[in-house]
């Protein structure tokens, strides 16, 4: 790459670097917090090498806990404790944070018109994807040696601190490849990201199958996903520092071929072309809701299929989830007193779906916060200058957060309930009683949007903000929560928490009406004062 | 003649600036109304108001006799509106989005649709992402001027316009007059207003500065007059009148101007020494716009 192809990535990457103050910090910070909060909590509570033994023994064989966040290598040490885990869920949350960064520093900026401002200057072609590139790298590394340094002050050895806190940027790294080639290929940013997500939901399942396997089964689909890589790189178990070695290359294959594509295409379209439209407005588009329906189809149809597999790998699992317990007396004991096979399952079951609960959140929040992009672009003004009233606007899109998140549960619920039910030739009343337990996850999905549209209503600057870190604590509380042994008043401040941990359990009415009683209040009160407000 | 909008002492603050401060402003049913001032004076501020979007914090607003802010959805179904600038939905093609449009708003006239799309020559497959800002802005005007609309409200609807479709927009704007509607025409481009419009309102840091007919805003101003004498006017005569200002006299050779209300007391006094040629030339929009931003004109002058 020549002169002229870098010119103006300094200037750019200031720009980015000014643009994230907020944000990267916040990210920095969630992340650097949660690894040493977890370390210094296991350090506190499972201080003696015996206590550490007893959690293998225990927490660590559950099954459900290996599918979701990864097989550990060895809890007998603070540090493997921390590398199992820590490792894939920091790995998937930078990856996160790559898909949104690098979106939106270059498809998303192409879409607004704002790079022809930019490239009009003296700057390269590729000059942005460069600059956020360096920027989200940078940023990740930076995070990886700093958690490296906690877990070294902390009192571990220092290469496996080294090793987890750089396995867990890497996965970052891998998904800003991932992204630098999403956003080539599509005209929209928004179809760009909903690609590199695919993807990491992908990354995500494949290791959740070859970490839930027993030994006889296909194991080796670890090694197929770059999650599972960031989880092979074994810190405090062996420090296989080749792996890391592995995904460096990865990362650079994937932006090398991100700029090949690059190079083929034009400045503000994608590789796949864009069709022209109809002349004329179809009998269906008579309507706002016919018009929101046309912006939120494509997300809803990519969501039910993402979470219709989902819903199928993970009861599909289910079934042998005993067999990696082992078979040592001591585990035995364990087994009977989780309630035998069938408690097992249904511990398991009742994890997946608060797991899918909280990702039909993000849908959620995804498609509420669409009320204030929709205004912020100034697509709103023109439809309010019609006949069409302020709520009836809003409860077109609402439809997607309230129903569509409704649909979604229960198509994830489905899908495990025939994996499951099918293996286990139980099938109907597995169908029921996991599509019930998908569905009641809605009341704490409502809550979290009644929230989200609160703010609409009263700090509409403030609505993504409010709706992300919403689903961001409870998240946090929900995975971290029982194993840092947090009061259980703090855990319960996520709405998730509160959901009876269904199937396995009686189902208590009382908790989820009061919930859905608390989001219909907060949803009715932030859409009354965005009736009172000032649109823009 | 009833007021199709009435808005009096309008007040609207955006935190600590002050967006429209006491303005004024009357649209005479089936009138086309130009609503002049330069950037930031509080015209879109004003049109918001008047589409309910925005809430007033005092004086008064009323829009095709009812209030915009509570009866917004039965008063938009008699309206339409273009804003400055316009976002189309990027997965809508053009068709679609005017079709939309017209739809929520309670009907569009399909022959006049098509008949618009000829004349502004827009392709109406297009995504809308896809569309340059002129032809976004087509979208708009289209989608405005084939609904059956009473009121227009078209906010600097010409930004990114080239001269021959500007030159289509006058004419689409003459026809809806000549049909009756009432159009208020927000811009800043004089030549525009001083071609189509009936009425005119200035507006300056959100208030009214001046409204009225254009003869009547000249009315308020000075004609500039030249005048080749056939004998040198008498020493102190011209002076003397009143409203007369900024006269040079060379010798027969007389160039002043003189406030309208007294041009015909200086023609007389003129004629006394016999005209051999006279030059009287009424102030252009621009000029009337430009006294009224003197002020700010100075004041940015003496802070460089």
């Amino acid at each position: 790459m020549n002169a002229t192809a870098l010119a103006g990535v300094p200037d750019l990457t200031k720009l980015i670097t000014r643009r994230e103050r907020i944000r990267l910090p916040i990210w920095c910070y969630a992340l650097i917090a949660s690894v040493g909060g977890t370390a210094y909590s296991f350090k506190t509570l499972y201080s003696t090498a015996e206590a550490r033994q007893q959690f293998a023994d225990g927490i660590g064989k559950d099954p459900a806990l290996a599918v979701l966040y990864g097989k550990p290598s060895d809890l007998t040490s603070i540090g493997g404790l921390t590398s199992w885990r820590m490792g894939v869920f920091g790995a998937v949350l930078l990856a996160v944070m790559s898909i949104i960064t690098v979106n939106r520093h270059t498809r998303a900026e192409e879409e607004a018109g704002r790079f022809e401002l930019v490239g009009a200057g003296a700057v390269g072609r590729h000059a942005p994807l460069i600059a956020v590139l360096r920027v989200v790298l940078g940023t990740q590394l930076a995070i990886g040696v700093i958690i490296g340094l906690v877990l070294v002050v902390l009192g571990q050895p220092a290469s496996g601190a080294f090793l987890l806190g750089l396995s867990i940027a890497a996965g970052g790294w891998i998904f800003a490849g991932v992204a630098a080639i999403t956003v080539q290929l599509t005209d929209f940013g928004r179809s760009a990201s909903g690609l590199a997500f695919t993807v990491l939901g992908a990354a995500y399942l494949v290791r959740a199958i070859g970490d839930g396997s027993g030994a006889n089964g296909p194991t080796w689909l670890t090694w197929l996903s770059p999650l599972g890589w960031s989880e092979q790189t074994q810190p405090y178990a062996g420090d296989r520092w080749w792996v890391l070695a592995l995904l460096v290359a990865g990362t650079a294959a994937l932006i090398a071929v991100a700029f090949r594509i690059a190079a083929g295409r034009d400045l503000g379209s994608g590789i796949l072309p864009a069709r022209p439209g109809p002349a004329r407005g179809g009998t269906l588009l008579r309507s706002v809701s016919a018009l929101s329906a046309r912006m939120q189809r494509g997300n809803l149809l990519g969501w039910t299929i993402g979470l219709l597999i989902g819903g199928a790998v993970l009861g599909s699992i289910a079934d042998s989830i005993g067999e990696l317990l082992g078979s040592s007396a001591r585990v035995q004991q364990l087994f009977e007193r989780m309630g035998g096979q069938s408690g097992i399952e249904n511990a398991y079951l009742a994890a997946a779906m608060n797991i899918i609960g909280l990702v039909v959140a993000c849908y959620a929040i995804q498609t509420t916060t669409r009320l204030r992009t929709e205004e912020t672009s100034g697509r709103l003004e023109p439809l309010l200058a019609t006949s069409t009233s302020r709520l009836r606007w809003a409860a077109s899109h609402l439809a997607y957060p309230l129903l569509g998140s409704a649909l979604l549960l229960v198509v994830a619920g489905a899908g495990a309930g025939f994996a499951h039910g099918g293996r286990s030739g139980d099938l109907g009343r597995q169908l029921g009683q996991l599509v019930g337990a998908g569905l009641i996850q809605i009341t704490a999905v409502w809550l979290v949007v009644g929230l989200t549209v609160l703010a609409f209503g009263f700090a509409p600057q403030a609505t993504a903000y409010v709706g992300w870190i919403a689903v961001g604590v409870c998240i946090l509380l929900q995975e971290l929560g029982p194993i840092l042994k947090l009061s259980h008043w703090v855990t319960d401040i996520s709405p998730f928490s509160q959901v009876p941990r269904a199937p396995g359990v009686a189902v208590a009415a009382e908790p989820l009406l009061v919930m859905i009683g608390v989001g219909a209040a907060l949803l009715v009160v932030g859409l009354l004062a965005f009736r009172r407000r000032d649109i823009g | 003649m009833e007021n199709i909008i009435e808005v009096a002492g309008l007040r609207k603050g955006f935190g600590r600036t002050v967006a429209l401060d006491g303005l004024d402003l009357a649209v005479r049913s089936g009138e086309v109304h130009g609503f002049l001032g330069p950037n930031g004076s509080g015209k879109s501020t004003t049109l918001r108001v008047l589409l309910g979007l925005l809430r007033a914090e005092g004086g008064e607003a009323r829009l095709l006799g009812g209030d915009p802010w509570r009866d917004a959805v039965a008063l938009h179904r008699r309206l339409a509106y273009v804003p400055g600038d316009v976002t189309l939905w990027p997965s809508l093609s053009g068709g679609e989005t005017i079709d939309l449009l017209g739809r929520l708003r309670g009907g569009l006239d399909s022959a006049r649709r098509e008949e618009l799309l000829a004349r502004f020559e827009l392709d109406p497959k297009k995504k809308g992402r896809a569309y340059s800002k002129g032809n976004r802005q087509k979208v708009a005007l289209i989608a405005a001027f084939a609904s059956d609309a009473e009121l227009l409200l078209l906010d600097e609807p010409t930004s990114g316009l080239d001269p021959l479709m500007e030159e289509v927009f006058r004419q689409c704007v003459a026809e809806e007059r000549d049909r009756g509607r009432s159009v208020l025409l927000s811009s800043h481009i004089l030549a525009e207003v001083e071609a189509l419009c009936d009425r005119v309102t200035i507006i300056r840091r959100g208030k009214t500065a001046e409204s009225g007919t254009l003869s009547e805003l000249r009315h308020l101003t000075r004609t500039s007059v030249e005048a080749e004498l056939a004998t040198a006017p008498p020493e102190g005569g011209l002076e003397a009148l009143p409203g007369v200002t900024g006269l040079e006299i060379r010798d027969r050779h007389v160039r002043c101007e003189v406030d309208t209300d007294h041009l015909s007391a200086l023609i007389s006094e003129l004629s006394a020494c016999g005209i051999a040629s006279l030059t009287s030339r009424p102030p252009t929009l621009e000029e009337l716009f430009l006294r009224h931003y003197e002020d700010d004109l100075v004041s940015a002058g003496a802070a460089r």
